[in-house]
């Protein structure tokens, strides 16, 4: 029995991290759309999160807490100095703009030789593991439930469905869109540094604008009327493709037809279920 | 008669390229009365709401609440020192229960923070105190069995109130409402204005109103500023403004106003600017 698990976690151990680091990107990307916002940023805050938290255990041999901590901290620090200028801008406007943000953040790390250019980082030693991976997704789950049961909670659901009644009922909508770039930006950090940690390598064109739409498209899929949904929609989609291995050549554009349907005829996400918001 | 208003507005002007929306207005809203703000179509009623509240920016003129300079706070700031307003295109969260549309109007009157990750006794204090006081304010309209309905499943008439109810939780001392009665039939528009006679008499409540249901206005306001092409024409008691020659003109058009004037009230002394 032991034996059977054992080999079932060496077969599937990639496919098992992912499925919890994109649980993670998830809530990252849910945090955004909460707040009635489109941000395509995500995946280059990713990308600063593995950088930031790879480089120091790599170069500086910091313990991995403190790694995962500066992997949060930097893309947070970042989102907090760009969300100024950019939040001012709404809906397809912003998501332009953090598309710009995700490519300059690329062409950064492609032409920094100190983190290892086009070449990328490698060697990066395993660290965390399912443990950290899934401990910090259901922390951040219950944080994120707990939140949307409570004023912050129906601010949020308030902001999405109409921004302006959401001011005039007094929410303080400038903060609000901060706080969710910030909050989701450290989200998205934390998920890249657990990913670098057990992948052992990161380069620069693993967070590109391809991953900031596959992030988008787990909340997509899952929905959002509450923070289970998405991690839902994360876990089908880093599970489709490997369901669907049989196909062969046709494995890629089944896996394409079932989002295509599962967006046409569920528009609200899978999980459509709205969390109640009274604590 | 109170010293100071409640509400004054002075000079408030808005432009939208070549047009002038909103032309040098001024009004003063008494505390403890129910003011009505009337005039034709495009006469610029919801572009002043829209300036009092902060969804809009003046391009000049000041609105000062209880002596306060409003100028450049945003609509969230102004909840908390005492605005609240009403939508005239029903505005209300449909998603959310109608419970909690009112809880949302509490926001600025919550305060937990960390207490919501931990559960604390304090945010749990504080999210009943909510949800019982969410649940007065529904009594108040007569919601109180749809508390658990989504919201936008709520009949019309039924929709109107619960935007009163959530501006309401704001705890506000001066409500803006646009167009209360708007798509009402005549036993809602009743219960209406009775709903509105008991927030002025009931909970001293000023209210301002925007209104095109002229016996609504008539028999509740106290006192009425009518626009026309974003002036001010005319400012008075509801009798006043009935006699008033431009406000007839303004509604009735150009020439009916001598016949007005000669059949009607002679003896009536507007105070308004005619420009």
């Amino acid at each position: 029995m032991w034996q059977t698990l054992d080999d079932f976690y060496w077969t599937y151990q990639s496919l098992i991290h992912g499925i919890g680091v994109n649980g993670i990107l998830a809530l990252s990307i849910y945090v955004v759309l909460a707040v009635g916002q489109l941000s395509l940023g995500q995946a280059a805050f990713m990308g600063v999160g593995a950088y930031t938290g790879a480089l120091l255990t790599v170069k500086f041999g910091t313990p991995f807490a403190v790694s995962m901590a500066a992997a949060a901290a930097v893309p947070a620090l970042i989102a907090l100095v760009v969300g100024g200028p950019t939040l001012r801008l709404t809906g397809v406007y912003l998501a332009i703009a953090t598309i710009g943000l995700g490519e300059i953040t690329r062409i950064v790390f492609l032409n920094w030789d100190y983190a290892g250019g086009a070449l990328g980082l490698s060697g990066i030693p395993e660290k965390g593991g399912v443990l950290a991976i899934y401990g910090t997704l259901a922390v951040v789950l219950i944080a994120l439930i707990l939140v949307a049961r409570s004023r912050i909670g129906r601010a949020m659901e308030a902001m999405r469905e109409d921004e302006a009644a959401a001011g005039v009922m007094g929410v303080n909508l400038p903060r609000y869109r901060m706080t969710a770039l910030v909050v989701s930006s450290g989200l998205a950090g934390i998920a890249g540094c657990l990913s670098a940690h057990v992948s052992s390598f990161i380069g620069p064109n693993e967070y590109g604008f391809e991953t900031a739409v596959t992030i988008l498209s787990y909340a997509l899929l899952g929905g959002i009327g509450s923070p289970v949904a998405p991690v839902l929609g994360a876990a089908i989609l880093t599970l489709l493709p490997e369901v669907l291995r049989p196909l062969a050549d046709f494995r890629l554009m089944v896996n394409g037809l079932i989002i295509v349907v599962a967006v046409l005829f569920m528009p609200r996400g899978i999980l459509p279920w709205r969390i109640a918001r009274t604590g | 008669m109170s010293a100071s208003p409640l509400l004054a507005v002075e000079g408030l002007t808005r432009r939208f390229q070549g047009l002038v929306a909103v032309d040098s207005v001024d009004l003063a809203v008494r505390e403890g009365t129910v003011h009505g703000l009337i005039g034709p179509n495009g006469a610029g009623k919801t572009t002043l709401f829209n300036m009092v509240s902060g969804v809009l920016a003046p391009s000049a003129g000041t609105v000062r609440l209880d002596g306060r300079a409003l100028d450049g706070l945003a609509p969230y700031r102004r909840t908390a020192l005492g605005l609240a307003r009403t939508f005239q295109n029903i505005r209300i969260f449909s998603e959310m229960t109608v419970l909690e549309n009112v809880m949302t109007g509490l926001h600025t009157r919550l305060s937990a923070r960390l207490g919501i990750l931990l559960r604390s006794p304090g945010f749990r204090a504080e999210e009943r105190g909510a949800k019982a006081r969410a649940r007065d304010l529904l009594a108040f309209v007569g919601l109180s069995e749809a508390a658990d309905l989504r919201a936008g499943a709520l009949p019309y008439g039924d929709q109107r109130r619960l935007e009163i109810a959530r501006a309401l939780a704001c705890e506000p001392r001066l409500l803006l409402l646009d167009e209360p009665a708007a798509g009402m039939n005549p036993a809602e528009t009743h219960a209406l204005l009775a709903l509105l006679r008991r927030l002025r008499d009931e909970r001293g409540l000023t209210l301002l109103l925007v209104e095109h249901d002229m016996p609504l206005v008539m028999s509740l306001c106290d006192r009425l500023t009518v626009l026309n092409f974003g002036r001010r024409i005319a400012d008075g008691t509801p009798a006043e403004v009935r006699a008033h020659p431009a406000v007839i003109e303004a509604y009735l058009g150009a020439g009916t106003a001598q016949a007005g004037t000669a059949q009607g009230h002679p003896d009536a002394h507007p105070q308004g600017a005619v420009s």
